[in-house]
């Protein structure tokens, strides 16, 4: 009807993550490491409750990238509203329609929190509404999104460029390995969430900046681990036994060194990922952050306490919710890492 | 001695410099000026107030070189912001605010005392709570003391600051009112100073405990631990005389990178608890839009930063003499 929306690309982008996790869950069906993995995770009974926590939280956020518009039919097109034409989410079409009050109200109240009015949906409101009305079970539902959509991004932000630089600077040493230890150097001795604000506020406020912004705070660690390993690897018997065959270095590279870096790509993102989140939120405070997320919640959320009486369920809300998905991403970083490599020594 | 000293010194100079350069990329390459013109003046400025306040900060004037001179002379490059930059801020000389001009130096110097004084007790207590707290979880280790301390940790460190900071106000200060909600007091800073530092201590507490577990327990199973032990030294000593005191040079420079947020003041505390520090001058300067302010506080936290650095390396070198060798 208007052609391509945002809505297609994220109902497109799931699409693709799907068929992506499909497929490494093909190919690590056959591969004898990625079994041993999961078996060795399997007993572990805190990770496991841990990751199924987390992939529900996943699944949310990916049920509501899904979304499509309803069909308005010709003849109430003209006073239907602009709510109408909205497309929904699959989140939100777990709720009814118009599910929303004109102001605060308690859980499972059945009048309105100020003057007392009878709600337009008595007791359905699980954890109650919003300052403007909003059902607090729905908005905390779509916090999930941006968090993972932080999560996400960073990481396919920042790999690619923490790979190529910590690699070239490790195997090839002398000068590439001077300049980007100054780059990081640099980059490192700048107090991150400082760093931060500047770039967004240079940049400009929205998703990607805040991503990229992120993103440049996160490849000083994840570089300067994989240089470190490179070196490492590089002395090793068997590299020394393909430069001897008189194998290239990109083959080298490609075949011996990068296939090795990946168990510290996947630590140190798992574990990255509380880091972003908790972070994001902060920047929220900052009105820097990302619409809809946790943090922005909870900032909303600030002055609540102050009511008499006092509103505490969007903040509880919010703030358990941002809780459960931190923890679980931190246990699961925890046993990612204890498997792969327990010699991974994280400061933060 | 003095040679390493000096080495390490000129080895932070380059970094320092490496920090201006990218703050001249992102403020006068990256940053519109008309935009941050806009964002200062408001959306309704004219054309002309927008462009006499490009004109009066210096936005307007050539980035690298001054094409108006001759190569030959010094004016080719001294007459351009890249050297103004360098100029200004290496010898201390901010200028005023991009919003209301009030010298930035001053306002730096003001908010540094009210920083330090919610800074100060969060690194010293909050670090000897948490060697005292983690000394303990090793002494213990793979015990179930151990493990609940450690998924203690976890916990703590999977709660956003702000629920700190606003259960702490709500029930320390609003219900029970033991401390004053908000504000600051030079002549009883310890009271409006109590709250935020408890906070902030305990925001510390679940990474620090984790971390410098990880490093006790390390040194628990080297050899001359071993060695003691054979030796009939008591377990209680092993810990305080031989684990702490070697596990003491990685929690040094885990301490060092705090060092300068110490300066920098929390910026979230700050602004919560109402304390006039560095912290509120940062968030000022973002709510604003004002860059001169912010390009200030992130050139010094990186000074401060390196600085640390290099002090962080000559205690090392100290203690440490393999480390001057190298």
């Amino acid at each position: 009807m208007l052609g391509w929306q945002d809505y297609h690309t994220s109902n497109l982008v799931v699409a693709l993550l799907l068929a992506i996790s499909v497929a490494g869950a093909w190919y690590g069906r056959h591969n004898l490491f990625c079994r041993q993995f999961v078996r060795d995770f399997a007993r572990r009974r805190l990770a496991v409750a841990a990751a199924a926590l987390f992939s529900l939280f996943v699944g949310v956020a990916l049920a509501d990238s899904i979304a499509w518009c309803d069909p308005v039919a010709e003849e109430n097109a003209e006073n239907a509203g602009i709510e109408a034409f909205r497309p929904r989410t699959l989140i939100d079409r777990l709720f009814p329609r118009d599910f929303r009050e004109s102001a605060y109200s308690a859980p499972l109240a059945t009048n309105a929190f100020y003057g007392d009015q009878p709600l337009k949906h008595p007791g359905k409101h699980v954890l109650g509404t919003t300052i403007i009305g909003h059902d607090t079970l729905h908005e905390t539902l779509k916090g999930f999104r941006p968090a993972m959509i932080i999560g996400a991004f960073t990481t396919l932000l920042v790999i690619p460029i923490a790979i190529v630089m910590g690699v070239l600077a490790g195997y090839f040493g002398r000068r590439i390995d001077d300049v980007v230890q100054y780059i990081y150097s640099t980059l490192a001795s700048i107090p991150n969430i400082l760093l931060l604000i500047a770039l967004i506020l240079v940049m400009g406020r929205g998703t990607l900046q805040v991503c990229i912004a992120l993103g440049v705070t996160t490849w000083v660690g994840l570089c300067r681990l994989l240089r470190a390993e490179t070196l490492k690897l590089r002395e090793l018997e068997y590299v020394q036994a393909a430069r001897a065959l008189g194998m290239s270095h990109t083959r080298i590279i490609c075949r011996h060194i990068v296939p090795n870096l990946f168990h510290i790509v996947l630590i140190s993102f798992v574990l990255r990922f509380s880091w972003l989140v908790l972070n994001e939120s902060i920047l929220s405070y900052f009105g820097i952050g990302l619409e809809g997320s946790f943090g922005a919640m909870i900032v909303l959320a600030r002055d609540e306490l102050a009511r008499e009486p006092v509103i505490w369920w969007n903040l509880a809300a919010a703030s358990t919710a941002l809780f459960l998905l931190v923890l679980t991403a931190n246990i699961v970083g925890d046993a990612v890492r204890d498997l792969l490599d327990p010699r991974v020594r994280t400061a933060e | 001695m003095t040679a390493y000293i000096i080495r390490r010194v000129l080895y932070g100079v380059p970094i320092v410099l490496g920090v201006l350069f990218l703050l001249f990329i992102l403020f006068f390459l990256y940053a519109d000026p008309e935009a941050m013109a806009r964002k200062a003046l408001g959306e309704k400025a004219s054309v002309e107030v927008i462009n006499n306040w490009i004109r009066e900060k210096g936005y307007d004037r050539p980035r690298f070189f001054n094409p108006k001179y001759p190569v030959t002379e010094a004016g080719f490059w001294t007459d351009a912001i890249l050297f103004d930059h360098f100029h200004s801020m290496l010898t201390l000389n901010f200028g005023g605010s991009d919003i209301d001009d009030y010298p930035i130096l001053d306002r730096i110097k003001q908010g540094a005392g009210p920083s330090l004084t919610v800074t100060v007790p969060i690194f010293v207590i909050g670090t000897l709570v948490t060697i005292a707290v983690s000394l303990f979880v090793a002494f213990f280790r793979g015990s179930y003391i151990d493990q609940a301390g450690l998924f203690v940790s976890v916990l703590a460190m999977s709660v956003v600051i702000f629920v700190y900071i606003m259960v702490g106000q709500y029930f320390f200060s609003s219900q029970w009112r033991w401390f004053p909600i908000s504000g600051f007091d030079r002549a009883s800073a310890w009271r409006f100073v109590a709250l935020p530092a408890l906070v902030g201590i305990i925001t510390n507490l679940g990474g620090g405990v984790r971390f410098y577990r990880t490093i006790m327990v390390e040194e628990v199973n080297r050899d001359y631990v071993r060695t003691a032990r054979a030796k009939g030294v008591g377990e209680v000593q092993i810990m305080f005389k031989h684990v702490l005191k070697n596990g003491m040079l990685p929690i040094l420079t885990s301490l060092v990178m705090q060092i300068p947020f110490l300066f920098l003041g929390s910026l979230l505390l700050e602004n919560f608890f109402g304390i006039p520090g560095l912290g509120s001058v940062t968030y000022d300067a973002i709510d604003q839009n004002d860059f001169a302010t912010l390009r200030v506080m992130v050139f010094i936290g990186a000074v401060v930063f390196v600085i640390g650095q290099i002090l962080t390396d000559i205690s090392y070198s100290f203690v440490d003499p393999r480390v001057r060798l190298s």
